[in-house]
């Protein structure tokens, strides 16, 4: 289980508020988050990467801490062995879809096999500038695939995908993340992606203030 | 035509263009970072060699390194260093002197960094010494070139600072600025035309090539 029970004060485009949250999500399986624009869903996954930290509360993974606020400990990003799927992709400009990979990973077979999942084989020497919008978006989740994370967060990962490519993928995902045995937290506006799978639904509301 | 003042200023600007990088990148990264009051001083300081009258600085610098003061006294006696009126003292003050025109392209350019590129990289487990060598620098490149260039027209064009602090010794600190000076003195126009000359034409190629490379090849990587 990862149990979160944390408070964080927001300052967002729709004001401020205190992001409030307690609640498990199951581990081996997919659980999408969803909620309207702008309550907390992309701070909520980054408060679970480390990237953000709460004001107050605790996160822990299978019983193990990651952060504790009254102790003042965080678990290392670079140590919590996830993967993450970024809204603005995040892609880096200077690296080729393979250099994107090989950074996650040394292993060339994995590589090939990535690049096969999403598409991408006949594109790996191009440098994101030169992807389309889907394109660059397959590439954010397969660099975040690269290093084979125990626990993998995706803020809108196929928001510019069209549909059939995004239901090959999901496809393909599922298989991929039964394999690894990955846990997986979606940011999403739509609740029937991996509706098919062992998924969950979480809506995130209750704006605090 | 004694070519020499001109050699002197060249080895002056390469010099104080591979320290500046040096030193330049590392401060303009912390820069970038996140803002406190103690970084808006250090900042300030770096700046003021822009708005400040170059004697002002030339002077100061000149006390500091007098070897009959506290600093310069210090260097003369444990480590033989003389800064007034030598090479190494005109290499010091130039560092002084361009570190603004080095750090501030620099940092802009870290500052408009998209956040969520350094945390995409740390997510993979990757430490912030290979993020900053793998993902931040590479992504900062065509700003680190700007500025080099502009550090190195900045430093061969430099005069009060280096009359001020070296004066006009021959082959010592005689660059290309203070020979035009010395020639206009002693009435050889002919001769500081000549120096003026060579001196406008590698600052203009300087300023043609970067416009050059700036327009073709090296754009904002995100663009």
């Amino acid at each position: 289980m990862i149990k979160i029970a944390i408070g964080k004060k927001i300052d967002g485009r729709y004001g401020n508020f205190e992001l409030k949250v307690n609640t498990a999500f199951n581990l081996n399986a997919i659980t999408r988050i969803a909620g309207p624009s702008g309550i907390g869903k992309t701070t909520l996954l980054k408060i679970i990467a480390g990237l953000v930290l709460p004001d107050s509360g605790t996160v822990s993974v299978e019983n193990v801490l990651w952060f504790d606020q009254i102790s003042g400990f965080s678990k290392k990003v670079q140590d919590r062995q996830i993967g993450f799927v970024f809204q603005d992709y995040a892609l880096f400009p200077n690296m080729t879809v393979e250099k994107h990979l090989k950074f996650g990973t040394d292993d060339e077979s994995f590589i090939t096999h990535l690049l096969e999942l999403g598409e991408m084989t006949q594109l790996k020497n191009r440098l994101p500038k030169q992807l389309s919008g889907g394109q660059q978006q397959r590439l954010a989740i397969l660099r975040a695939l690269s290093t084979k994370p125990k626990l993998l967060l995706m803020d809108e990962p196929f928001a510019a995908l069209d549909q059939e490519l995004k239901s090959r993928l999901i496809t393909k995902l599922s298989h991929f993340f039964d394999e690894q045995q990955t846990t997986v937290i979606l940011v999403t506006h739509q609740d029937d992606q991996f509706i098919d799978y062992n998924s969950y639904s979480f809506e995130l509301k209750g704006i605090g203030d | 035509m004694d070519m020499e003042p001109i050699w002197l200023s060249i080895r002056l600007a390469i010099i104080t263009t591979i320290f500046l990088l040096i030193i330049g990148i590392p401060i303009a990264y912390w820069l970038s970072r996140k803002q406190t009051i103690f970084k808006i001083i250090i900042e300030a300081f770096i700046t003021m060699p822009l708005v400040l009258p170059p004697s002002v600085l030339g002077f100061y610098l000149l006390l500091a390194f007098s070897p009959n003061n506290g600093l310069g006294k210090w260097l003369h006696q444990y480590f033989d260093l003389q800064l007034v009126f030598s090479f190494k003292g005109l290499v010091f003050a130039s560092i002084i002197y361009s570190l603004p025109f080095m750090v501030s392209p620099i940092k802009a350019a870290f500052s408009h960094l998209p956040r969520s590129l350094a945390e995409a990289s740390y997510v993979m487990g990757k430490s912030k010494l290979k993020t900053f060598f793998y993902v931040l620098l590479p992504n900062v490149k065509p700003s680190i070139f700007t500025a080099a260039v502009l550090t190195f027209a900045h430093t061969l064009g430099e005069f009060g600072v280096v009359l001020m602090i070296g004066g006009n010794i021959p082959g010592e600190t005689k660059v290309a600025s203070i020979a035009i000076y010395d020639a206009v003195e002693t009435m050889d126009y002919h001769s500081a035309n000549s120096y003026a000359l060579v001196l406008f034409a590698i600052t203009f190629i300087i300023v043609i090539t970067v416009f050059l490379i700036n327009r073709n090849a090296i754009k904002s990587p995100f663009e």
